[in-house]
């Protein structure tokens, strides 16, 4: 027996109208309790269009209000300290002038500010260099503009690394709950309401997304006495913003097309 | 017959590896896990419950935690209504482990007679032990 063209098409048609029908029953009866829940953000949880923050490095005087913010942050996210600036692991830290900013040195720039040393962390750019490279998703752009990561997911392979420009991104490459030679644990104080990771995940600054879902400002605005200051960039009447407006700030290595949402107010006074 | 010795032989070694693992757990006790739920934070509990009925938590208890944990860290919902309409913070450490508190003799009861051993305690921090 042959089959014509118009009885071919009507077999056709019918076996998809069957397929599909099964495939979308059996989607039916499936069941998936937990799908019947929800989750919601808490009743109290910041949110923003884009987070943002200004640094405003006028307010870091002594070694003593930088080691304060640093503290702050690496103890209540169980950051290890290895001992040495190898195997470092950072989530916020101080650098100098010339290796925060680059090409932006400037012959009639206030000294002080040339020789200050300068708060950093990660920038939680636009743009993200490091998602777009990593392989697994295990960092990437909240709609608020925060770039996480999910350490379920880090598989350690490091691109993300090799991709941010400002050295946001810390690898282990020893164990966090370790011990060194002389028996003193990496985790001084573990905090008990935050994990650890392993060795071989990547981590950094998460903008303590854990604290705004609270309602908490970021443990270093907490800890830094108005020295730097968080909020919506894309909110105009936002804190954040009046900063920008009403000072000068630069941020890192704009030419790179990254966006950072960090801004630092160097020197000047008011409308300077 | 050819070989029948040979094959007799071969049966019968053949058949004791494959017996070989029944017989050699006959007699030992395996008891079935009792997961005990007698912390201090269930004790105080007027109507002992989880965030979902038990025969649920039985047996989707890790499809949940990995819900719980995709929606704090990738959506940053953490607040979890249970199917009782109850309203839980989403936290492995300081919800399910809050009440849990006795992980050895709750979670690991379970896991050990499995031998399934999640690897979540890496990173995230195990109660210190708390039980009646
Ligand atoms: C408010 C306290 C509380 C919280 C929070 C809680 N549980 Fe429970 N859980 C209980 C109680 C009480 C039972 C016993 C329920 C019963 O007997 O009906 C139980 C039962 C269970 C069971 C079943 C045990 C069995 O004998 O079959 C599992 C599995 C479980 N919980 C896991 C979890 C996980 C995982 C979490 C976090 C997602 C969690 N629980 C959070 C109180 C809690
Ligand atoms: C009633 C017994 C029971 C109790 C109590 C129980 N579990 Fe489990 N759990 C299991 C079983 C069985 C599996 C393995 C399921 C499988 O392999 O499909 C499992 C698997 C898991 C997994 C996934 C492991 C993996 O490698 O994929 C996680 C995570 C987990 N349990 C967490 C917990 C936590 C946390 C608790 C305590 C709060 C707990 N469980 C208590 C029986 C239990
Ligand atoms: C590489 C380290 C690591 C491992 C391994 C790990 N987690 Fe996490 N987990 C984290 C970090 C870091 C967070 C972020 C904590 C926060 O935001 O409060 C987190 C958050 C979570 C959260 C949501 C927030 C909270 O406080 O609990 C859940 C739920 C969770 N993890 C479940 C699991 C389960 C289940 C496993 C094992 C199958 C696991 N995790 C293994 C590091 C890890």
């Amino acid at each position: 027996m042959s089959i014509d063209r118009r009885q071919f098409l009507k077999i056709a048609g019918v076996s998809t109208l069957l397929g599909l029908g099964t495939a979308a029953a059996v989607n039916g009866i499936r069941r998936d309790d937990v799908e019947a829940s929800q989750m919601e953000p808490g009743p109290d949880a910041l949110k923003a269009k884009r987070w943002g923050f200004v640094v405003d490095m006028s307010k870091f005087k002594t070694e003593e209000d930088y080691a304060r913010v640093v503290h702050a942050c690496h103890s209540i996210h169980n950051v290890p300290d290895y001992g040495n600036p190898k195997d470092e692991i950072k989530w916020i830290w101080k650098d100098d002038f010339e290796h925060t900013f680059p090409g932006q040195e400037d012959t009639y720039m206030a000294a002080e500010m040339k020789e200050k040393p300068f708060m950093v962390f990660c920038n939680h750019c636009a743009q993200p260099p490091c998602v777009r490279v990593c392989p697994t998703k295990a960092t990437f752009k909240r709609t608020d503009g925060i770039v996480m990561m999910d350490m379920h997911r880090c598989i350690g392979c490091r691109f993300c690394m090799a991709a941010c420009p400002y050295g946001s991104r810390s690898f282990n490459f020893r164990d966090p709950r370790g011990k060194d030679e002389s028996g003193r644990p990496f985790i001084k104080e573990l905090n008990p309401e935050f994990p650890t990771r392993t060795k071989g995940v990547v981590e950094k600054c998460t903008f303590c997304y854990e604290r705004l879902a609270k309602g908490l400002k970021p443990a270093c605005v907490e800890a830094s006495g108005g020295g730097i200051v968080f909020g919506d960039l894309e909110d105009p009447n936002s804190e954040v913003r009046q900063l920008i407006s009403k000072h000068y700030t630069i941020r890192r290595k704009p030419e790179l097309g990254t966006q950072p949402s960090i801004y630092y107010i160097v020197g000047g006074n008011e409308n300077a | 017959m050819y070989d029948s010795g040979k094959i007799i032989a071969g049966l019968l070694v053949f058949v004791s590896i494959i017996a070989f693992p029944f017989v050699y757990n006959i007699g030992a006790d395996i008891v079935k896990p009792e997961p005990k739920i007698d912390t201090p934070v269930i004790q105080q509990m007027a109507v002992k419950q989880c965030v979902e009925p038990k025969e649920f938590m039985r047996a989707e208890h890790m499809q949940l935690l990995n819900k719980w944990r995709d929606s704090a860290v990738r959506d940053g919902n953490r607040v979890y209504v249970g199917s009782r309409g109850d309203h839980y913070n989403i936290s492995l450490q300081n919800t399910c482990m809050h009440c849990h508190s006795n992980k050895k003799e709750f979670c690991d009861s379970c896991h050990n007679y499995m031998a399934v051993k999640p690897y979540c305690w890496d990173c995230h921090i195990a109660p210190k032990e708390n039980s009646l």
